[in-house]
């Protein structure tokens, strides 16, 4: 068996939005070094829509994959509707993760969070606290493995 | 397809599979029955037992068949605490980065009460003879210290380390897996006490190993069952993997010289292509290590999506980076030659064979290159280190 879906690797190998964007609205970095994953994503919005993102990673191939599944799943779409995003959803675009890489998407999911966060502070936008507060997920649902 | 990844496990050779087969289909008996056929079985058994005791330098008595290096390292390490705790000697002498199966077997005699001193292996992963002999007291029942590591190389000075040992009349254990058919080893002239190898380091099968332990001392037994192996190991005896593994072993030490005058010239010219990427570090000492294994780390990339990037180019290799080792730490090798964990996570192991060419070679260099070129390019931490906003730690 395959370490990972095909759709990962897909995405890894041809990773969607990967870049910078220059002058960005929103710009979001999460993870740690120490621990082999960061994720850094820009965000460029135009009236509460989404209609840029892209992404840097440093770490595994799930988190690149991660990354760019993310972005994919939020551009084009309403600001409001990028806030509800979740590690679950990133994990199951990609078709599964192996238990151990959940976390990758939950960093996605951070990171995409962050960003918007940033936005909100840069144009002093009204933000409910609560849904920035970076939550422990439940990592066993979703998992391609038993 | 490259196949760079000899200390994970070799290439049997047709001359193993061969008599492989022929003992699984012909020669199936078991050794322990009174018929032709089963003491053909047995006449199998003490040939290959000969071959590796004439290859390491022994008596055949003193070989104990096991199902793998794993075993023979808690066998050895094992017995040495149980005849030490019996005179009540319960320390021990190791080096942090041996093999899991010494290193988990330590921890647990930690907890059983032992004491375990481990030596500093400094920033080359080497250590010397005068720190052993430092850390010798007069309760040490055992040191146990790898004949060479199976992630960086290095090659520690184990003739010195077993004079030591054996002036001070402590044991030495060498786990000596990776280094058997790649270098030469003779466990008299070593004053090597306990040995342990592995048949699928050196194109044998997998699933079959040796432990030498020296004449007197007595083995302590980790299966409990039949009188197979002097008592010593029950269970009926793997004689097609045994009869492989003596064939492997035969091959691999007639052929050594090439290891030295082949392969490690490769090996240099791994090295010398590799370093030449920017802020990239080689692992381990550059003279004292195995002759086909090549170790670096790479600024600003993570290992896992380095292999699979070669991968996709029909390389095997391995990496050190806490996504390949199911853990949430790098590898316990390179924390401790002193690499932070964040430059940890971007190291690459290439171990090539003598069955690895030199056409082989450029491409190897060639692909790794690019995949950390790429790999650099959206890495937020490279665009960092790029825009100055933090430091290099690999100058």
């Amino acid at each position: 068996m395959a370490l990972y879906s095909e759709t990962v690797m897909d995405h890894f190998r041809h990773p969607r939005n990967v870049g910078i964007i220059e002058n960005p609205d929103g710009v979001g970095e999460v993870g740690n070094p120490i621990c082999g994953d960061i994720m850094k994503i820009y965000l460029k919005i135009e009236n509460d829509v989404i209609v840029d993102a892209k992404f840097e990673t440093f770490g595994c191939g799930s988190a690149i994959a991660s990354s760019s599944m993310a972005t994919e799943l939020i551009k084009g779409r309403p600001v409001s509707e990028a806030m509800e995003l979740t590690n679950k959803a990133v994990a199951e675009a990609l078709g599964g993760l192996p238990a151990h890489k959940l976390h990758c998407s939950v960093l996605a999911e951070e990171g995409i969070r962050s960003a918007l966060l940033d936005y909100h502070k840069r144009y002093n936008l009204p933000y409910d606290e609560e849904k920035f507060a970076l939550l422990h997920h439940d990592e066993e649902d979703f998992s391609d493995e038993a | 397809m490259i196949y760079a990844d000899n200390a994970a496990t070799t290439k049997p050779s047709q001359k193993v599979i061969e008599a492989m087969v022929a003992c699984l289909s012909e020669d199936y008996g078991n050794p322990s029955s009174v018929y032709t056929l089963g003491q053909r079985a047995a006449e199998l058994l003490q040939n290959a037992r000969e071959r590796v005791a004439k290859n390491l330098g022994c008596d055949p008595s003193e070989i104990t068949f096991t199902s793998g290096g794993s075993e023979a390292d808690n066998q050895a390490i094992r017995t040495a605490a149980f005849l030490g705790a019996q005179k009540g000697k319960k320390h021990l002498i190791s080096t942090p980065f041996e093999h899991h199966a010494v290193l988990h077997t330590l921890n647990k005699l930690e907890r059983e009460g032992f004491e375990v001193t481990y030596l500093d292996v400094h920033e080359n992963g080497l250590v010397t003879a005068e720190q052993v002999a430092q850390a010798i007291r007069p309760d040490t029942a055992l040191v146990s210290i790898m004949f060479a590591n199976n992630e960086i190389g290095t090659i520690q000075p184990v003739g010195e380390i077993g004079a030591v040992c054996r002036e001070k009349g402590v044991l030495f254990h060498c786990d000596s897996v990776q280094a058997i058919g790649h270098v030469p080893v003779n466990v008299y002239d070593l004053k090597i006490d306990f040995l342990a190898l592995s048949a699928h380091k050196f194109h044998g099968p997998k699933g079959v190993g040796v432990l030498y332990t020296k004449k007197g001392i007595r083995l302590q037994n980790l299966i409990e069952g039949g009188a197979q192996e002097r008592g010593k190991r029950a269970g009926t005896e793997n004689v097609p993997g045994i009869v492989g593994m003596a064939v492997a072993m035969d091959d691999a030490i007639a052929n050594l010289d090439k290891q030295a005058t082949y392969v490690a010239p490769l090996r240099d010219k791994l090295i010398d292509g590799l370093s030449k990427i920017p802020h990239s570090i080689l692992n381990g000492d550059r003279t004292q290590r195995l002759p086909g294994n090549v170790n670096f780390c790479f600024e600003g990339i993570e290992g896992e999506s380095l292999l699979l990037l070669l991968d996709n180019e029909g390389i095997c290799a391995s990496s050190g980076s806490a996504c390949t080792s199911g853990s949430l730490d790098p590898s316990h090798v390179l924390l401790s030659i002193g690499r932070p964990p964040e430059i940890a996570h971007g190291s690459l192991r290439l171990t090539i064979s003598e069955d690895t060419t030199h056409e082989e070679v450029d491409t190897l260099i060639k692909a790794v290159t690019e995949a950390v070129e790429y790999l650099r390019s959206i890495s937020p931490v490279w665009r960092n280190l790029q825009e100055g906003k933090q430091d290099f730690i690999i100058q």
